[in-house]
């Protein structure tokens, strides 16, 4: 091993990781626009930085994003709708993914509200894509999108009467014996 | 008088129709009044290739509206996801773009790679860059010489598909599958390549060249199919973006948007390739970037089988990894790892995690939400042809009905992504 070598090694943790940099940027920002108190568990799975919300600002948020100068957030990656029933007051949720093309920079924001009252704003307005996105949240999790222009099931039979997403809904026939295994507990 | 007998007609079963299904969109019957046709496409239809209906309504020769339904071949891919272990959800990706299957199944096992920190040797992240390429290059194949059919080309089509057989026969060698493929394992590759399957790559991307400039100089500067494509359906770079366009569609339209460059993938970084991007994002230029790209494609493949890397095809990580048959049948610990994995035994760690490929048709994303059980809490799949799909009533509109069918097959829409 020569000198520059082992001289080299121990540098690279040093190094400030640019992925950790770019999240603390954008963190910044979205305090900076939107008060620090309107994020709740900031967190970052492999790299993504990810940020709670509540549904009253979430049209704000993501609109404020679109039209910020410094990280346009112009793509809106994907949004689906999450169902945890044990969390009292905030069974559902919606997951947004926002893409900034220029910096590339990805963002999550979540939002969670309770299964009885599951209205959320829609993004229609600032997204196209959002059309059949929140559709299909729709069709799935029953979630309703004040000023959707069309909110109707799409890819579940119209006359469906319920939304399979939700975890209430097993995927299998729960009166079926047959497929019980007495030895792995499913 | 039997107009008219008609027009009232037609007028009641609407209003009972609507009454019934009050706030929801009902196909638009005939309106006599408006001298409009209701043209019903779909939804099975030999143009469209695929299960996809559209309601249009037509002033004579043009489309001045459509609705389209979609989920003919749903299959609740993401319910049935929440039950499975992850490697069976593999085969439930290949049934999403089955035109590029490998793309598929490589994208899900590199994103439960990431969820469980696996690093996959350098050797299987180049062959799966040879595996998705080659995907690729079916993929457009397919598109662009059905795009040759449907203008009233046939000749083509013919021509790559005997090409496409024998990227099919490479996929056979290297998985055992055609259509389906199922390849790849969470961590790295099924096997190796071997030596016949190495054989008919060397093969195939000699003789490759020869017929896609065929297929080219049948199609490109082809006065009666410009005449078809040029400015036929175009959208902006501002349209598509907000559209959630991605891939050549994205890229048709002037931006250089693409997965394996902004945010490499299986060693996507150590190649060298360009970005063919279009200018007015009509079906002609949706057609060039295309062609383009399985020139790229072509690039990498040579560059990957070039640099092949010697070494193991997948990663040590046997809580994951299949072990090999002999091994489980002599081998105490190998036989224990293959029965908890293939009973699902091992638990994922907890955690989230979004990763995307560049797929056929755009960045295909897979969203995996795992509370530590055995199978997947939620898992999403971003599909790009359901999200620029819901742009085409707006490109049709005002085109005629051959066009539309145009326009259709040069977006590539294929029915199982688009349902899931």
């Amino acid at each position: 091993m020569s000198p520059q070598e082992s001289a080299a090694a121990p540098e690279a943790p040093v190094a400030e990781d640019p992925i950790k940099a770019q999240n603390a940027k954008v963190l910044a920002l979205l305090h900076r626009l939107f008060g620090e108190a309107t994020f709740t568990d900031v967190h970052e799975p492999h790299g993504l930085l990810t940020v709670t919300t509540t549904r009253e600002k979430i049209h704000d948020i993501i609109a404020g994003l679109q039209q910020d100068q410094e990280i346009k957030f112009h793509f809106l990656t994907t949004m689906c709708g999450i169902n945890y029933p044990e969390n009292e007051g905030q069974e559902l949720g919606m997951i947004y993914h926002l893409h900034s093309l220029t910096q590339n920079i990805r963002l999550r924001i979540k939002i969670f509200f309770p299964i009885a009252d599951p209205v959320v704003p829609t993004l229609t307005d600032l997204y196209n894509t959002a059309n059949w996105m929140e559709r299909e949240a729709y069709d799935f999790f029953g979630i309703i999108f004040t000023g959707h222009p069309n909110l109707i099931r799409i890819l579940n039979v119209e006359d469906m009467d319920y939304h399979p997403m939700r975890r209430e809904y097993p995927v299998e026939d729960g009166t079926r014996e047959d497929k019980t295994d007495l030895f792995f507990g499913r | 008088m039997a107009v008219n007998d008609t027009l009232e007609g037609t007028h009641k079963i609407q209003e009972e129709a609507a009454a019934q299904r009050p706030g929801q969109l009902m196909p638009i019957l005939n309106d006599f009044s408006q001298e409009l046709t209701t043209l019903n496409l779909g939804p099975t239809h030999p143009a469209t290739h695929g299960i996809f209906q559209n309601i249009l309504q037509m002033d004579g020769e043009r489309i001045v509206s459509g609705v389209p339904t979609i989920g003919y071949i749903h299959r609740a891919f993401e319910k049935l996801a929440e039950r499975k272990p992850f490697y069976q959800i593999t085969t439930l990706t290949d049934r999403m773009n089955y035109c590029s299957s490998p793309i598929n199944n490589l994208g899900w096992h590199m994103t439960v790679e990431k969820l469980l920190g696996v690093t996959v040797p350098k050797r299987a992240q180049y062959i799966r860059v040879i595996m998705m390429e080659l995907a690729r290059i079916a993929d457009h194949l397919i598109c662009n010489s059905i795009l040759g059919v449907d203008t009233g080309a046939f000749t083509g089509f013919l021509y790559v598909f005997q090409e496409r057989e024998k990227i099919y026969e490479i996929y056979e060698e290297v998985c055992g599958a055609r259509l389906t493929t199922n390849m790849g394992r969470v961590g790295g590759m099924e096997r190796d390549l071997s030596p016949v399957a190495l054989q008919k790559l060397r093969d195939w991307l000699k003789s490759f060249p020869a017929v896609m400039k065929e297929f080219e100089s049948m199609f490109t500067r082809n006065r009666i199919f410009m005449d078809r494509v040029v400015n036929v359906g175009p959208i902006s770079a501002e349209k598509a973006l907000s559209y959630g366009f991605t891939g050549p569609n994205l890229r048709a339209a002037g931006v250089d948007y693409d997965v394996r460059v902004m945010n490499p993938y299986s060693s996507y970084e150590d190649f060298e390739f360009d970005i063919p991007v279009g200018t007015n994002g009509d079906t002609y230029d949706r057609f060039l970037v295309r062609n383009e790209e399985i020139w790229q494609s072509l690039r990498i493949i040579n560059q990957a089988l070039d640099n092949l890397p010697d070494g193991p095809y997948h990663a040590d990580a046997p809580h994951y990894y299949l072990p090999t048959k002999p091994e489980v049948y002599k081998n105490m610990e190998a036989l224990i790892y293959h029965f908890k994995i293939v009973m699902g035994e091992i638990d994922a760690p907890v955690g989230e995690v979004y990763h995307s490929v560049e797929g056929g048709n755009g960045e295909l994303g897979f969203y995996l939400i795992s509370d530590g059980g055995r199978t997947p809490y939620r898992l999403h799949f971003r599909r790009p042809c359901f999200i620029y799909y819901q742009a085409y009533p707006e490109m049709a509109v005002g085109t005629t009905l051959s066009d539309a069918i145009v326009i259709l097959s040069s977006m590539n829409v294929i029915a199982g992504e688009l349902d899931a």
